[in-house]
């Protein structure tokens, strides 16, 4: 049968392949996936491709949830200060990824390099962690902050023993958007970083003619990795606040 | 509630573990003054009162009479605009006002109980901010949770949302109380509160206060509620100014003014009735006289003026403690409480000197 | 800094190659871009604003709408775009296919979360009125649903517009992603200016999206901020019920 490939692209065999005849009918004819190619495949391009990947999230969604957890007590303390950053993150949430990466590239001292990608990973995040912690915060009633108040806590106490486990909620949920989002941008990583992260599968997958079992490994894998991040940190919400589960009288 | 005061002698019940006395401050507020930025007029202009140590003194009034605003005046929610607040002799504005806080009982209408904490871990939150040790931390709690009748095992690790309401507001009281504060200042406590359950929360209130002697001041916009709970009423008017300050029965029979008058009520008489017991009443001797039934001598003398007038205003058997019959209480008899050497007339003014002497005591028969 | 000059010179130009003539200039590809644009959103507005808008009003089908959300968001653009072509060829039509199966998902569910978290009370009242189930969503839930749709629409077309310019480096030349992809001709200079201009593009498109809310919002609920940027974030009590 004929893949349907749009006329004048030849499916070049993929160059792991030389030297293993039997596989070759599979990828020859690009079905949908040759299991053999990605075991074979699997420690040289994927493990590798899905531990950068892990690394280059892991580095973004910690340092943006950083940046936007200062903003966000900033903003909660002076009330002046939410507009200014609400419109800086959403200005930068507002720029495609793709141009995002490369006016990056052009700024002195970035270039090409992983920080570049992980400026721009950092920047899409500041928009949704700095809205959810926020709101987190403000969501506390206002009877319990005065009647802590009223205990005699100071806005220390106040805030590190009953503002934010109550604002947990919001800031996992928060947590849980920016880094799937994360997960789904990093792919774009390969533009200015080089081979890392699953995009590098993807784009070799591309200029291998559209390798079907590359791109679905690498696709899968991402979005394996997305819902398997979504539910560590649900399953730590749940274990972080016990007292939303309890069910009232 | 009540059923906490199934004790026997122990001297230190309701205070801290650890040997401390309970103590009980005074508190005087002095010409206290606060006025809001936005306002040309003050909240309340000119405030003096005094709060013996361990009395319970009720703010009440009609909204917009500064009752709230005086309250938070006290462990300085609000900042204070002129004058000066004692607590114990000492001004409460040369205190660190986090400090100060900590040592005074806060509970407010909505309770405010942390969602995250468990009701134990609420209770302990003043005593960890003192640096209490855990062990009685342990202690205290749980003979707070004794005090106000809940089962420490059934209830220390809930969280509040598995409470009812009257249990939170129990929690609430025993969480301000945990530290064992020389003050207590409590705002519309049980005003979220249906009916029923207020009135228990309302007795459970007297039966703690029975035994932890506080210095307690109460705000409520209910004057029955303030009549019941307090040892002294202070009667606040729009604006913010002190219409009266004394005794219920002082209030009720001798309203200071036409406001004061009007804001008791027009059944100030039967609340004065409220006030008092068949104990308090001139009883009658049985001659000549046919009750038509039987009444304790604890019931209540308004309750007691019911009954009777159901009765068609026929008298009833006064039964003792013992079960001896100690007289009548004809309608007369009842009415005596009232001019007990006053005279409440339709101006509410007090007359001078009793209006004609006390009948003869009833002789105890037995039945 | 330097590049960012050549990058302006550049966008000055129209992006004309002074050495390579034939290749297609800025304001084609900027059209090329908005042209796929409008037709997916078109599109996609067509399918997804019925289904979130009728569900939302019916108060159905949350765990989809809801779900279709989350399930959107793991989905990398380039490889909707890479599978799309790598199964149905390159071409116009997959690229719209890919677009639209990118912003359906975030009209549906802020739609139907738009709707749906309508005051009860409010359409209580319309009903006891005697407003049919029609006139109770013309009128009552959809002018107060609008901040929320809209911020789906929004969403949307930002990820419209920043897919179809990844559509280059997959295949598709038609929209300014292919100055991107092709750095050799263009330069980096190139590469910024088309950078700058899609980012241009982007904003300009949002503004224009915050006057649509605007004149969609009843004026006594309009608020000053109604030219804010795009709100992505979801009702909180979702994200909690999940």
């Amino acid at each position: 049968m004929n893949p349907p490939f749009a006329a004048g692209v030849v499916p070049i065999i993929p160059k792991s392949l030389l030297g293993t005849p039997h596989q070759y009918a599979c990828e020859k004819a690009n079905r949908l996936f040759c299991w053999g190619w990605f075991k074979q495949n699997w420690s040289g391009i994927f493990w590798p491709a899905l531990r950068q990947h892990v690394v280059l999230v892991l580095i973004a969604v910690t340092i943006g949830f950083a940046i936007s957890m200062a903003l966000a007590l900033l903003a909660h303390r002076f009330r002046r200060a939410e507009q200014p950053v609400v419109w800086f993150t959403s200005f930068l949430y507002t720029i495609p990824a793709l141009a995002l990466f490369e006016l990056l590239v052009g700024v002195p001292g970035l270039g090409l390099s992983r920080t570049t990608a992980e400026v721009a990973l950092v920047s899409y995040t500041l928009l949704i962690l700095f809205r959810n912690i926020l709101t987190g915060l403000r969501s506390v009633s206002a009877d319990v902050r005065d009647s802590a108040r009223g205990m005699g806590m100071n806005n220390r106490q106040l805030l590190l023993q009953v503002e934010l486990p109550l604002a947990l909620p919001a800031i996992i949920a928060g947590l849980r958007i920016a880094t799937v989002s994360t997960i789904a941008l990093a792919t774009l990583a390969v533009l200015v970083d080089g081979n890392e992260g699953l995009g590098a599968p993807i784009i070799s997958a591309i200029n291998d003619g559209y390798f079907k079992t590359e791109l679905i490994a690498a696709g899968g894998l991402a979005v394996l990795l997305a819902v398997g991040a979504d539910g560590l940190l649900v399953g730590t919400q749940r274990l972080l606040t016990p007292w939303a589960r309890a069910r009232a009288v | 509630m009540a059923e906490a005061l199934d004790r026997d002698a122990s001297p230190a019940v309701g205070n801290a573990t650890g040997g401390e006395a309970s103590r009980a401050l005074e508190l005087e507020l002095r010409h206290v003054h606060k006025r809001y930025p936005s306002r040309r007029e003050a909240a309340i202009p000119d405030l003096s009162l005094t709060v013996p140590a361990g009395e319970v003194c009720v703010l009440v009034g009609p909204s917009g009479s500064g009752k709230t605003t005086a309250m938070r005046l006290v462990n300085r929610m609000i900042p204070l605009t002129g004058g000066d607040i004692l607590l114990g002799g000492r001004s409460v504005l040369q205190r660190d006002p986090t400090e100060l806080r900590r040592e005074i009982g806060y509970v407010i209408q909505q309770v405010g109980l942390f969602p995250h904490h468990t009701v134990r871990d609420n209770i302990a939150t003043v005593p960890k901010l003192l640096g209490w040790q855990r062990a009685r931390i342990d202690a205290r709690v749980n003979e707070l949770l004794e005090l106000i009748s809940l089962d420490a095992d059934d209830v220390a690790d809930r969280y509040p949302n598995q409470l009812s309401g009257g249990q939170r507001q129990r929690v609430g009281v025993a969480r301000a109380i945990a530290a064992d504060p020389p003050l207590l200042l409590m705002d519309e406590p049980f005003g979220a509160i249906d009916p029923i359950n207020r009135t228990i929360l309302q007795e459970g209130f007297l039966a703690l206060q029975a035994q932890v002697r506080k210095t307690v001041v109460f705000v409520t916009h209910d004057i029955d509620e303030a009549i019941k709970l307090g040892d002294r009423i202070a009667i606040l008017r729009e604006g913010g100014v002190l219409a009266q300050y004394a005794t219920p029965a002082e209030i009720l029979d001798s309203p200071a003014d036409d406001f004061v008058a009007e804001f008791v009520g027009a059944d100030r008489a039967l609340k004065r009735l409220g006030l008092a017991t068949l104990a308090d009443v001139e009883l009658v001797a049985m001659n000549g006289h046919r009750p038509v039934g039987e009444l304790p001598v604890s019931t209540n003398v308004r309750d007691a003026l019911s009954v009777v007038l159901a009765a068609g205003g026929e008298p009833f058997k006064v039964i003792g403690d013992d079960g001896e019959v100690l007289g009548l209480a004809t309608l007369d008899a009842i009415g005596g409480v009232l001019k007990d050497g006053r005279d409440i007339g339709s101006n509410g003014m007090p007359d001078s000197g009793p209006a004609h002497p006390p009948a003869h005591p009833a002789s105890r028969e037995k039945a | 800094m330097h590049n960012f000059v050549e990058a302006f010179k550049f966008i000055g130009r129209n992006g004309q190659l002074p050495r390579e003539p034939h290749l297609p200039t800025l304001v084609y590809y900027s059209f090329g871009t908005l042209k796929i644009t409008v037709i997916a959103m078109a599109i996609s507005l067509a399918i997804a604003l019925p289904i979130g808008l009728w569900l939302g009003h019916i108060h159905r089908g949350s765990f989809v709408a809801i779900n279709l959300g989350n399930v959107w968001r793991a989905l990398p653009s380039l490889l909707v775009l890479a599978i799309g072509f790598a199964f149905l060829g390159i071409g116009l039509k997959n690229v719209l296919l890919a677009l639209i199966v990118l912003a359906v998902p975030p009209i549906i569910t802020n739609a139907y979360v738009g709707v749906d978290q309508v005051d009860a009370d409010l359409v209580d009242a319309a009903r006891g009125m005697g407003m049919t189930g029609w006139q109770v969503l013309w009128r009552v839930e959809l002018p107060l649903a609008v901040p929320l749709v809209m911020a789906g629409v929004r969403t949307a077309a930002l990820f419209v517009v920043s897919t179809t310019t990844i559509s280059a480096l997959t295949g598709y030349a038609d929209s300014l992603g292919e100055i991107i992809n092709n750095e050799a001709s263009y330069h980096l200079s190139g590469v910024l200016g088309a950078a700058i201009c899609i980012a241009g593009l982007a904003i300009l498109i949002e503004f224009v999206l915050a006057l649509v809310q605007r004149a969609l919002t009843p004026v006594p609920l309009r608020r000053i901020d109604a030219l804010a940027m795009p709100d992505e974030l979801l009702p909180l009590k979702l994200e909690a019920a999940l």
